[in-house]
């Protein structure tokens, strides 16, 4: 059995040394403190919300396979946060984070997490396939690229609606290999529709590294042959992707057509939970854990800019955690749906 | 001859290892089937033996790797693709059906498409209804191709070994609750077992169960509960559906006088109306009852355990439609 996740408490504190500085204000901040604190909060729920599903699945509590979304916080929270409750996104079979950072409640993934009636899909659909149409959430997805078509077509709908909605599709360095990719982003940018692509290149596709089956080193540079604007950005750095997507929502919403955005970022685990990962170096990751931890990175910026006390993000994290320990009672008190409903909705 | 045990997965990569060692121009691709020796560890050993020229780790984009097998197969080579979950056939179905089924017949018999894919099936782990399904009549509906349907490691090893030397595309459906099943498996390096050929698994003389896959140890399993009862049941496995040996089913019904067919697809259309229209064809006068047959609940494969579960054929459902079927 693996160890513990690291990061399996909360990330590790500020040096007394640099928390002196919270006294010298900033000129100005890269966001709003209280956007800062939101984003705090939701990249403290994925991570302690994915802890506990490791756990979950661990024990054996949940059916399936659970692939986690934690070292990628940054990517999910950074874009959500510039979207609008109405805003559509589509997931990837690495989903809980972007379920989270959308508006998904704790209590209803942990328990279609656990194949309970009470979830999302009222234990249709599992881990790989939450969603939440009424925040938007157009649904995790188990086939990798399967969100291209459905996230465009969203964004195209939004058009004939005249609806400034936008379209947010998150997929994997692995999906950017998926032949529906160049279909569905050239139609976007032919057509402007506004749809905001962000490819979280976490550097491999299951145990495959992805320069080893991809033939461009940024995914970016191939925005450029579909005719839309790509962008690179630091996927644990939660501001610079705040950044980027507000940029790309305010051209999408305003008729100016899609970005590709890609985020550089690392899974902190396996490809899924169980995973002996003998296709990367320990030392690897032990980098990206140390120096690219995205929750540490922001605590860090609200503590050297006087947003926020050490103390007092400890205590939210504190409050998160409660609130995700609940989520699990709630998932494993909940009643599993009796077989009959497997008849129901399948057809409208 | 002699045997050995070994799981179904090992049956399967040791008939790879054959071939390849045999026929240089075999080579195998799929996602992760390289050092990381494919995610069901079908593929364990290949990569360190034969190098990266042989075994290639394909990227995310199976209408891609699937379309350069047809093009490989159609130039001297003999590609083997592993497809991971048999659901991803569906991205590939371009390739499959209008390329590789077609393009021999199309160009009047001028080239061949000697290509194996390799499909993971079957409900049973919570994959939910995109990792869970059994798309073998989809395939066995479209003429030029070729579907085998193993459900032992001896029988694993055998059909693959004569789909990787056959010269048209096959679908070779693994149930993945059988990776780790163990069996005998002969010794001797040229065993193969030929397409178009059935095997009695299991002989008797009160009803025919015909199963495919996984589903013949549930009919096995069924079998011997019956036998409890008193009803001696034949099992017959026909091991591919395309080619299909009508002839040994055929032959079972009409001395049994009563024929059931189980098979892991959902049920409606599926392979199970096929054979059950097939016996009725063929073994009318010798029926002392309708045919039935049992399929998968006419749903996606649903996530949750107690959902999922009753939507399989299982050994209780078996007996049941056994003993219906004789009214008793
Ligand atoms: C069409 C399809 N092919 C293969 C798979 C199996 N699979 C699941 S996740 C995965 C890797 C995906 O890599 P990437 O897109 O980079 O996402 P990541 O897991 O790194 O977040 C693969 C190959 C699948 N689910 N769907
Ligand atoms: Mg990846």
């Amino acid at each position: 059995m693996a160890k513990k996740p690291s990061g399996s408490k909360r990330p590790p504190k500020k040096s007394a040394a640099k928390k002196k500085s919270k006294t010298q204000r900033m000129p100005s901040l890269r966001a709003p403190a209280d956007t800062l604190w939101l984003m705090y909060r939701k990249m403290s729920e994925i991570r302690l919300f994915e802890e506990q599903v490791w756990d979950v699945y661990t024990r054996g509590l949940m059916p399936g396979l659970a692939h986690l979304y934690i070292g990628e916080e940054a990517v999910a929270v950074g874009t959500c946060t510039a979207l609008r409750d109405d805003d559509y996104i589509t997931s990837t079979h690495r989903g809980h984070g972007h379920c989270l950072a959308k508006g998904g409640q704790l209590d209803r993934m942990m328990a279609e997490i656990m194949g309970k009636e009470a979830g999302y899909c009222r234990g249709k659909g599992g881990s790989m396939h939450i969603a939440d149409m009424s925040v938007g959430i157009l649904g995790a997805n188990g086939i990798v690229g399967g969100g291209f078509g459905i996230a465009t077509g969203a964004a195209l709908s939004s058009k004939l609606r005249n609806s400034d909605q936008v379209s947010v599709c998150f997929f994997g360095d692995g999906a950017s290999n998926q032949g529906i990719m160049l279909e569905t982003v050239n139609m976007a940018a032919a057509w402007d529709l506004p749809a905001i692509y962000i490819c979280e290149n976490n550097q491999y596709g299951e145990h495959t590294p992805y320069q080893a089956v991809t033939g461009v080193e940024d995914i970016a540079d191939r925005a450029k042959g579909l005719g839309l604007e790509g962008v690179i950005v630091d996927g644990s750095d939660v501001l610079a992707m705040f950044d980027s997507v507000n940029q790309a929502v305010d051209k999408a919403r305003t008729g100016g057509g899609p970005t590709l955005i890609e985020a550089k970022t690392y899974r902190f685990h396996g490809h899924h939970v169980g995973d002996a990962q003998t296709y990367r170096t320990r030392d690897e990751a032990e980098w990206w854990r140390t120096n690219k931890d995205p929750i540490k990175l922001l605590s860090d910026y609200m503590v050297d800019n006087g947003v926020a006390k050490q103390e007092e993000l400890d205590a939210i994290y504190e409050q998160v955690e409660r609130e995700v320990l609940n989520a699990i009672e709630f998932g494993k008190d909940a009643p599993l749906p009796p077989p009959e409903q497997a008849y129901e909705d399948l057809y409208a | 001859m002699p045997e050995r045990e070994m799981l179904f997965r090992e049956a399967i990569s040791e008939a790879m290892r054959e071939e390849m060692q045999r026929d240089s121009s075999v080579f195998l691709i799929g996602e992760d089937v390289g050092p990381s020796g494919g995610i069901f560890k079908c593929c364990e050993g290949l990569f360190e033996q034969f190098g990266p020229q042989r075994v290639l780790d394909a990227p995310i984009a199976e209408a891609g790797y699937i379309g350069l097998s047809v093009g490989a197969a159609m130039t001297q080579m003999r590609p083997i693709a592993e497809l991971m979950f048999g659901d991803f056939a569906l991205l590939a179905m371009d390739q499959i059906v209008n390329q590789a089924a077609k393009i021999r017949y199309m160009t009047g018999g001028q080239c061949k498409v000697p290509m194996t894919i390799r499909l993971a099936m079957g409900a049973g782990r919570s994959s939910a209804a995109q990792h869970s399904q059994s798309l073998q009549s989809i395939f066995a509906h479209v003429p030029g191709l070729k579907v085998a349907m193993p459900s032992t490691p001896r029988d694993a090893k055998g059909l693959l070994k004569s789909a990787i030397r056959d010269d048209n595309p096959v679908l070779f459906f693994e149930d993945k609750m059988m990776y780790n099943d163990k069996g005998a498996v002969p010794e001797e390096d040229d065993f193969i077992i030929p397409f178009g050929q059935a095997e009695v698994k299991r002989s008797g003389t009160d009803a025919t169960i015909v199963a495919t896959s996984s589903m013949v140890t549930v009919a096995l399993a069924a079998a011997d509960k019956l036998a409890e009862e008193g009803l001696d049941i034949e099992v017959v496995d026909p091991r591919t559906l395309m080619p299909l040996d009508e002839e040994t089913i055929v032959s079972s019904v009409r001395k049994t006088g009563y024929a059931l067919v189980v098979d892991e697809a959902p049920q409606s259309y599926g392979a199970t109306a096929e054979i059950a229209a097939r016996i009725g064809e063929k073994a009318f006068d010798y029926l002392d009852a309708p045919v039935m047959r049992i399929g998968a609940a006419d749903l996606p494969i649903p996530f949750s355990p107690p959902l999922e579960f009753p939507t399989i054929p299982d050994v209780e459902r078996v007996v049941r439609a056994i003993k219906d079927q004789r009214g008793s």
